[in-house]
């Protein structure tokens, strides 16, 4: 079945968004605390559910990537958890909003702990800058009618300064067990 | 007192007694509980189904060159698909035939044979046994007649592969039956006659027992209330496929297998391509390979679209989805799915790649809630009362097609009732070779 409309089919493949362009030295003017506090806040956002406040953090140019088999294949050519651009975010939201997602209806109880933040380097972006690139291992406690699951992970981030307010440009989660079969994953990871 | 609904006590004394319980358990109009929870009957299952009817295991294009390999699971079978130097398709049973180990520990790659880490034996891809070190032991070279296990017989329709572990029994093809017309159906949608599922899978743990999913793929009643959240936020034109009003047909297509057949719909609009959600303009180098490839036969293929159908008992072809379902214990499962690609049909294969990350899987935003009602199922099924599922919507008004098919209006539940006529023909056969 099919639900998404989709506007171009584009037959060639674009660069893999992880590493398929140069990774650059860290860009000037980023602090690692605030670049912590960031992180933290995208992940309080989260563990509470606040879908309005999440969606807020991204640009219009966002990537949220959650593959399977390690670091995943070419997300356009092979399947993912989660391959979101920024509409399809919005249409993940819209979704949840209704109440009606039962996968999250009720909402998952949560709470995560992201650690080992490190600035890692900076990668070119589509406006002619460069945003800042993160590494960070989470873990996240899940709570559930079904049960309570533990999820683990390694998450690179990209950060960029909008009209002075740092936004998310970036987030893929490689996921410690993604090469087993996981359970459903309807909470943002 | 006429006693109606037997209670558990009175199941067991059935068994007892020598009469078979699911005659008991499998009624025209409901199903009991106990089906769904009771591990005796799932261990059952496995000998009577799984290791013995053709189970779905994967596809030739997942092995396209000699000496791939990719490991695949049949039921609680640890399975290595292998394709062999002259081009044929095998599936092996991970195991070691000295101490039982798992042979191939790798993902997918590809090798003419494998090593076992415990004492070094080789296996040729095939399976047969090539060596073992220090074969003094053994009184020389060759001097063993064993091998790795094999799934006793493979076969293949239109690359989709299929294992037996029974030696015996009834072929692919009649196994297959009027399901093949449908597998047909979704081939014809490439304009080389070819699909391939290389885009890797997706795999969700799903705390179900199986034949929830298996019922759950034809049932046309669910998706308005299921998945309406996303129906509506997307606007998508699907949930009226499955409506009171909706023209399409549930088929039981014998054999357990069934279909929602939504072809009433989509040649009532008559606009190629509307099945995947767009038109002939925005997807124009498909539609002249299409041409091209079926003159003016394209237009009827282009306008039906794919199939709905679920093959008995766990490939189910949900359009542009192929699901391979496995089951795990009496109430887990495993869920692999990934995004049918047409061979000739590029232009089509990456948006279905995107379609099928953004609706199927874990987070995808069909199917997660599919697998929600699928745990619900099962944490019901666990309570005392009612100990019946009902399976009577459409049971009245059910007809039979020019074809001899029994049908139902879209939302009927016309496939689960033929899940469990030939469920129940399968559990009630003469167990060969086995007491217990």
């Amino acid at each position: 079945m099919s639900v998404m409309t989709e506007k171009t089919g584009d037959a060639v493949l674009p660069p893999r968004p992880d590493n398929g362009t140069e990774l650059l030295d860290v860009p000037d003017g980023w602090e690692a605390r605030e670049v912590e506090q960031f992180l933290y806040r995208e992940a309080r956002l989260a563990d509470e559910n606040d879908y309005d406040g999440w969606e807020a953090l991204w640009t219009d140019d966002a990537i949220y990537w959650v593959p399977v088999d390690g670091e995943g294949d070419h997300p356009r050519a092979t399947v993912s958890i989660i391959f979101d651009n920024r509409n399809r975010i919005s249409t993940r939201m819209k979704q949840v909003k209704t109440g009606k997602r039962y996968a999250q209806a009720p909402p998952s109880n949560l709470r995560r702990i992201i650690g080992n933040v490190e600035l890692l380097g900076g990668r070119a972006n589509a406006e002619g800058g460069v945003d800042i690139e993160i590494g960070a291992n989470v873990l996240a406690f899940e709570s559930r009618p079904r049960g309570n699951t533990l999820w683990g992970g390694r998450t690179t981030y990209r950060l960029r300064r909008v009209d002075g307010q740092i936004r998310l440009a970036y987030k893929k989660v490689v996921l410690v067990d993604n090469e087993q079969a996981v359970p459903t994953l309807g909470f943002l990871i | 007192m006429t006693a109606v609904v037997p209670s558990p006590s009175d199941v067991e004394v059935e068994v007892r007694e020598g009469g078979s319980r699911y005659d008991r358990l499998i009624q025209p109009a409901r199903v009991h509980g106990t089906l769904y929870t009771d591990p005796s009957i799932f261990a059952e299952e496995l000998r009577k189904i799984w290791h013995k009817t053709w189970v779905f295991v994967g596809h030739e294009s997942e092995v396209p060159q000699p000496n791939d390999y990719v490991r695949k699971q049949l039921a609680d079978q640890d399975v290595v698909m292998t394709r062999d130097k002259e081009g044929e398709v095998h599936l092996l049973i991970n195991r070691c035939a000295h101490r039982g180990l798992q042979v191939c520990d790798d993902k997918a790659g590809n090798s003419s044979s494998f090593r076992c880490p415990y004492h070094g034996w080789t296996y040729r891809n095939t399976g047969e046994l090539l060596g073992y070190p220090y074969n003094k032991g053994y009184g020389g070279k060759n001097k063993l007649e064993l091998g790795m296990g094999k799934v006793a017989r493979v076969a293949s329709y239109q690359g989709f592969v299929f294992g037996s572990l029974a030696a015996e029994g009834q072929s692919l093809e009649d196994h297959l039956g009027a399901a093949k017309g449908e597998i047909d159906r979704l081939v014809g949608l490439s304009p080389e006659g070819k699909v391939s599922l290389d885009a890797g899978w997706l795999r969700h743990k799903t705390r179900s027992n199986w034949k929830f999913l298996a019922e759950n793929e034809t049932d046309g009643y669910h998706p308005q209330f299921v998945h309406g959240s996303i129906f509506g936020v997307t606007g998508s034109p699907i949930g009226a496929l499955y409506s009171d009003n909706s023209t399409a047909v549930t088929r039981n297509l014998g054999d357990g297998h069934s279909e929602n057949d939504l072809r009433p719909e989509f040649r009532g609009f008559a606009e190629p391509m509307r099945w995947f959600g767009t038109t002939p303009e925005r997807v124009s180098n498909y539609v002249e390979a299409m041409n091209e490839a079926y003159g003016e036969d394209a237009e009827r293929r282009m306008i039906e679209g794919a199939p709905h159908v679920m093959i008995f008992p766990n490939l189910f072809i949900a359009e542009i989805q192929v699901f391979n379902i496995q089951p795990v214990a009496v109430g887990e499962c495993v869920q692999y799915a990934t995004a049918v690609q047409f061979d000739g049909g590029r232009e089509l294969n990456q948006r279905m790649v995107s379609q099928s990350i953004g609706s199927v899987g874990p987070a995808g935003m069909l199917l997660a809630d599919d697998t929600e009602m699928y745990e619900r199922n099962q944490r019901g099924v666990e309570m005392a009362d009612p100990e019946w599922l009902d399976v009577r919507r459409g049971l009245l008004r059910e007809s039979v097609d020019e074809n001899g098919f029994t049908i139902g209006s879209a939302t009927d539940e016309t496939g689960m009732r033929g899940f469990w006529n030939h469920y129940k023909s399968l559990m009630t056969a003469p167990d060969e070779g086995h007491e217990d």
